[in-house]
């Protein structure tokens, strides 16, 4: 079992500085798992279906270098499990590395290492390594971790911009646990909250809906109907909270009273969120 | 004793008194020919700490009055750093400080002369500017202002004195305090200790030490930072010598090293021997001696891969920038081990990876509680070596100093 990765390249490592750190803000242990061809991301711990989920993937493209074996070659692929505040602790100071490393090794227990060179000041290198404790996990549990399938969603819209978003449900947040959100396939979106003696409503509109292909079965829906979700604001609140990637794209997708999927893209790198429905 | 520190100083005064403040919780305070001393230690006596001011740090200087002995003292190190507390408000509104200590009552007066917020009358706009740009403070307004009086009680004391010699320590390395600084940036603050050494390639290396028993679930991030010898103004030690000492003790002498643009010297000798950090410059000269585990302690941490046994641990430089290892990629034979000894558990029986509480906590669980938080426990750490007589050569009058551990009975 083999795992070298490098990144040369000054936005990529920002990048991947800012994926660590989101993932530490949004799960205390993940289970990063290394492909031929991207890594990913995921919690860990049995799967309780009221708590809202991570996945996340960084492509191969992100990296300059990229090498792996799995375990075997019919499943060439690394399941290890890590405390997510190690590894955002790992890169937090790496802002201007000349370039970052990760590594699989094995000093006296498995490691991640992570290597940054540093330049200081005075133009000279300085090498940061952290040496990550992980658990590499046997195959006949990597069934517990899967790749969450593309839900099928009754609607799919582009998200307005995430600080506004951010800063609309704090303040939802002080009024009301759960918030409704609903979008439908003319760009609409709205969020409300309610109590006994208050109601907030946002607005969204203009937002575009990605291309149709991307939805389920439900092509004879009126495009004005709205789709609903009910969701605990705390969970909303902590994704937008917690992740500190610049995506050029970001969209939601909701299943009826089921699920609100959040998805944010930048380069190589996609952020999933699933929210379940209260 | 009577001694008056204006401008700038007084900050330096103010940053000198909060390094100290992280080794001990007494501060003995003593004038002397040389210049004023000021000293701790902590409480397992394995930190000790030393400012000396020369004579011409102050704007006045008087040792004693004359045909008075030279007096010596002891107060709160609590007390003391309240006169300080704001470095921001010292070096903004503190114009002049005036210490003095007087035999016959038995208090130390830190007097601070303050401007009266940012308009005194009879200053000229643009004042601060002024002031740095090294024109007297005093030619503007002398009189306006206010006048804050501290009254510490002290105790006489013996003098605070440890035997150290920097010039019988093998090893020293020199570098300017920010290197240093940028080299323990990615250590958190909870964590107590580091192991410095030097590896492959003459590089300097700073290793988070970390206490783990054998069996323990709870698995620490190790980090270490390597710097190159080209970085060092002086770097005499060859490599694989390594000590490790109390990192938060070293911030304090390190922050204080940094604020004054010095550079930090770092005399060591063999793991369990005192390691001496030596700042100075024309006014003034910095010493802290940190106690270093002893090779009996280090023995459960191996820095090497576990193939080399060495009685002292090598430091290996992680890979160079130049150069790619596969030295430690394999782990194929740990996999197979794992797989044959988990047996039948199936995975929700087996707990995650629970957060490492941190170094700090770890030690505290399983040694005695230290009375100074932050300090290794007293155990580990040997002692000064605080047992000969110092022959006095700064106080002649007085009597033969006795060293810490055997004055004044209060253990």
């Amino acid at each position: 079992m083999k795992f070298r990765a490098k990144i040369i390249n000054k936005g990529f490592v920002e990048l991947f500085i800012q994926v660590s750190v989101t993932i530490a803000k949004l799960t205390k242990v993940c289970v990063l798992r290394v492909c031929q061809d991207k890594l990913c991301f995921g919690p860990t711990g049995p799967r309780a279906t009221r708590e809202a989920r991570l996945w996340c993937e960084v492509s191969r493209g992100a990296f300059y270098q990229f090498n792996m074996e799995g375990v075997s070659e019919e499943l060439n692929e690394i399941y290890l499990e890590l405390t997510s505040e190690h590894l955002s602790r790992a890169v937090r100071n790496a802002g201007n590395a000349a370039s970052l490393k990760l590594q699989l090794t094995n000093k006296r227990r498995p490691c991640l290492t992570v290597a940054v060179e540093l330049a200081s000041r005075t133009g000279h290198t300085h090498l940061m390594v952290h040496d990550l404790p992980v658990r590499v996990l046997p195959r006949r549990w990597w069934k517990e971790y899967p790749e969450p399938n593309v839900q099928v969603s009754d609607v799919s819209v582009y998200l307005p911009g995430l600080r506004t978003l951010k800063s609309i449900v704090e303040r939802m947040a002080n009024m009301g646990e759960n918030v409704l959100v609903e979008a439908n396939l003319n760009g609409k979106m709205n969020l409300s909250v309610e109590t006994d003696v208050v109601s907030i409503k946002t607005y969204f509109k203009n937002l575009g809906n990605p291309p149709k292909s991307a939805l389920s079965v439900t092509q004879d829906r009126d495009p004005e109907s709205m789709v609903q979700v009910w969701v605990e604001n705390r969970k909303l609140l902590q994704f937008f909270e917690g992740q500190q990637i610049n995506p050029t794209m970001t969209l939601c997708n909701i299943l009826s009273n089921t699920l609100l999927h959040l998805v944010l893209v930048h380069e190589d790198v996609s952020l999933q969120y699933f929210i379940p429905a209260l | 004793m009577k001694c008056l520190v204006t401008g700038g100083n007084v900050k330096v005064l103010g940053k000198a008194v909060h390094s100290l403040s992280r080794i001990g919780d007494e501060l003995y305070l003593e004038p002397l020919e040389d210049g004023l001393s000021l000293r701790t230690v902590n409480s397992s006596r394995s930190a000790y700490a030393c400012f000396l001011f020369a004579p011409l740090f102050f704007q006045q200087y008087q040792a004693a009055t004359p045909g008075q002995d030279l007096l010596r003292c002891k107060i709160l190190m609590k007390s003391f750093l309240s006169v300080f507390r704001s470095l921001a408000v010292l070096e903004k509104t503190v114009e002049k400080c005036c210490i003095s200590l007087n035999g016959r009552s038995s208090r130390l007066v830190v007097q601070l002369h303050c401007k009266y917020g940012e308009q005194a009358p009879g200053q000229l706009r643009g004042y601060p500017g002024a002031r740095e740009a090294g024109k007297p403070a005093e030619t503007l307004s002398a009189h306006a202002g206010v006048r804050k009086t501290h009254n510490l009680s002290f105790q006489d004391c013996e003098s605070l004195q440890a035997v150290f010699d920097p010039s019988s320590c093998p090893h020293v390395l020199r570098a300017p305090a920010r290197i240093l600084g940028e080299a323990i940036l990615p250590f958190p603050p909870t964590l107590a200790e580091v192991t410095l050494g030097i590896g492959r390639g003459h590089r300097v290396i700073l290793r988070s030490y970390q206490e783990e028993e054998a069996d323990s679930t709870v698995k620490a991030m190790v980090t270490e930072m390597s710097i190159g010898e080209e970085d060092f103004q002086q770097l005499q030690a060859p490599v694989g010598v390594a000590i490790t000492f109390c990192l938060k003790e070293f911030r304090g002498l390190l922050s204080f090293a940094e604020s004054a643009h010095l550079p930090l010297s770092i005399h060591f000798d063999a793991p369990g021997r005192p390691a001496i950090f030596i700042i100075e410059d024309s006014l003034l000269d910095g010493h802290f001696v940190l106690a270093t585990l002893s090779e009996a302690d280090l023995h459960s941490q191996d820095m090497g891969p576990s193939e080399l046994h060495r009685p002292v641990p090598p430091l290996q430089a992680p890979s160079t920038p130049h150069v790619d290892d596969f030295v430690n990629d394999d782990i194929d034979s740990y996999m197979i081990a794992m797989e044959t000894t988990v047996g039948s558990e199936g995975p929700r029986a087996l707990p995650s990876i629970s957060l490492s509480p941190g170094p700090c906590s770890e030690e505290e669980d399983e040694a005695e509680p230290s009375t100074v938080p932050g300090t290794p426990p007293p155990k580990k750490f040997r002692s000064l070596f605080f047992g000969s007589i110092l022959a006095p050569v700064h106080s002649p009058q007085g009597p033969s100093p006795v060293l810490a551990a055997d004055s004044d009975g209060e253990g």
